[in-house]
């Protein structure tokens, strides 16, 4: 048995609106992989829920008209690293989020919910911010849609307004076309563990694959929440591809961070494996994107 | 305290319809093992982390120890005692188990042959480190995993027509 007060099951996002508004205090629950967890644990003890898992409606990856990719914010970890579309586009974001816990919490949590908690070590976090990608929120009002950085306020709080839920994370065309990208998940064990650095790179090269034309790099871990390096990512940009704008774009990369001692990581040791971790990311990318160096 | 809420869930069981009225605060561990006498799905950390009390869900193995009893409505549950043949014979999966002497004390076991039916069920060929990473789920504090390892890798080849 869970310590909760009341369960209150959506049946449609209209329903999940309609409840929210009506039970302004519950928690929203979608795979529950960190609720039901913090629930045993005593922090969420006695509160009323508000459950989303069951719609449907938003599970799965689509490709709009436009060309931008839908991610419905229900759609599971192992969902989305099986999935045709991410598999073509946003290779990166299938291979982070096949990181996350293990196999049995990759089939019940969700990108929704992994960005909905605000923790900066979320495994889908970076890459989504390396992406650019938007979150779209339904509530009273409406769809509203914004930048992923500016959805994340600070650790554990991001932008959800009164009678909200997040309904679907977006990435336009402009931003994974011809882009390939690596994230290094750097942890103590394999499985089951959180990251103590996450680094996701993305790059697109000019056409004979000589020349940076755009760079992107975002860390979990290395701040309160997640957050690009955007000197590294200037430093890059149209620059010829070589080992030494690997090294050269890892470096600048603390100029842009700040991580924090923990028990799990002392800073000094997150500030090495950040320009490290960028570099392999970096090298890896442009591999990928078919350059040499 | 807040009025006690049910409500009733209806869903298969392996492989039969079943009905029962539960507590909404119950998981579905709970549910299996209190209503449906389902011991083999153990109770072991209870926050996900141990995977002794995996079940399988439309096709995938899923933690019941963090997932709400009243979300198996309408859902196709398998348990270690839906593996069984109709006069109790054991599956491959299970048999090699014991061939392999994966098993110990067997508080894991359970949990282990299901995400290795899930495995399986795929059809596919995987290496040994691809085979690690999916059974990763689990904890096992008697065999150190190598006997679990071959006796999945075992019943792969079989399925396979392979020799191991």
């Amino acid at each position: 048995m869970y310590d909760m007060k009341a369960l209150y099951q959506a049946k449609d996002v209209a329903d999940a609106v309609s409840l929210r508004l009506q039970h302004p205090e519950a928690h929203i629950i979608a795979g529950g992989s960190d609720v039901l967890v913090q629930m045993r644990e005593g922090k969420r003890a006695g509160v009323e829920l508000i459950s989303i898992y069951g719609l449907d409606e938003l599970r799965g990856v689509t490709m709009e008209d436009d060309g931008t990719i839908r991610i419905g914010s229900l759609t599971s970890f192992s969902h989305i690293t099986k999935d045709p579309i991410i598999q073509q586009y946003i290779n990166v974001l299938g291979e982070a989020v096949d990181q996350v816990g293990g196999p049995q919490i990759r089939n019940i949590g969700t990108i929704g919910g992994n960005t909905c908690n605000g923790v900066t070590s979320a495994d889908s976090a970076s890459t989504l911010h390396a992406w650019d990608a938007i979150v779209e929120l339904t509530g009273p009002n409406g769809v509203r849609r914004l930048p992923i950085h500016e959805f994340y306020i600070k650790a554990g709080k991001v932008d959800i307004r009164e009678g909200e839920i997040q309904t679907g994370i977006l990435v336009k065309k402009e931003d994974y076309i011809d882009t390939y990208g690596h994230y290094i998940k750097y942890a103590m064990r394999n499985a089951m563990d959180i990251a103590t650095l996450g680094t996701s790179v993305n790059v697109r090269l000019s056409a004979d694959k000589k020349t940076v034309e755009r760079a992107r790099i975002a860390f979990g871990v290395a701040g309160p929440v997640p957050l690009r390096a955007r000197t590294a990512e200037a430093l890059a940009a149209g620059k010829p591809v070589s080992m030494e704008l690997a090294e050269a774009f890892a470096k600048a990369v603390k100029e842009d961070i700040n991580p924090r001692d923990s028990w799990r990581a002392a800073k000094d040791f997150r500030m090495h494996i950040a320009v490290e971790s960028a570099k392999r990311a970096f090298i890896e990318s442009v591999k990928l994107a078919g350059g040499e160096l | 305290m807040a009025m006690q809420q049910y409500q009733t869930v209806r869903f298969k069981l392996n492989g039969r319809d079943v009905e029962r009225t539960v507590d909404v605060r119950a998981s579905l561990t709970d549910m299996l093992r209190n209503d449906y006498r389902m011991t083999s799905v153990k109770k072991g950390c209870e926050v996900g982390e141990c995977g002794a009390c995996t079940v399988i869900i439309d096709g995938e193995a899923f933690n019941s120890c963090i997932y709400l009893a009243v979300w198996a409505e309408g859902k196709s549950i398998t348990t270690l005692e839906g593996l069984l043949g109709p006069n109790g014979e054991l599956s491959d999966i299970q048999q090699a188990f014991v061939e392999e002497a994966a098993i110990q004390c067997g508080f894991c076991t359970p949990g282990f042959i299901l995400t290795a039916w899930e495995i399986l069920e795929s059809g596919k060929e995987y290496t040994d480190e691809q085979l690690r990473k999916l059974l990763s789920g689990h904890l096992c504090r008697c065999t150190g995993y190598e006997n679990i390892l071959r006796a999945v890798k075992k019943t792969m080849y079989r399925r396979l027509g392979k020799e191991v």
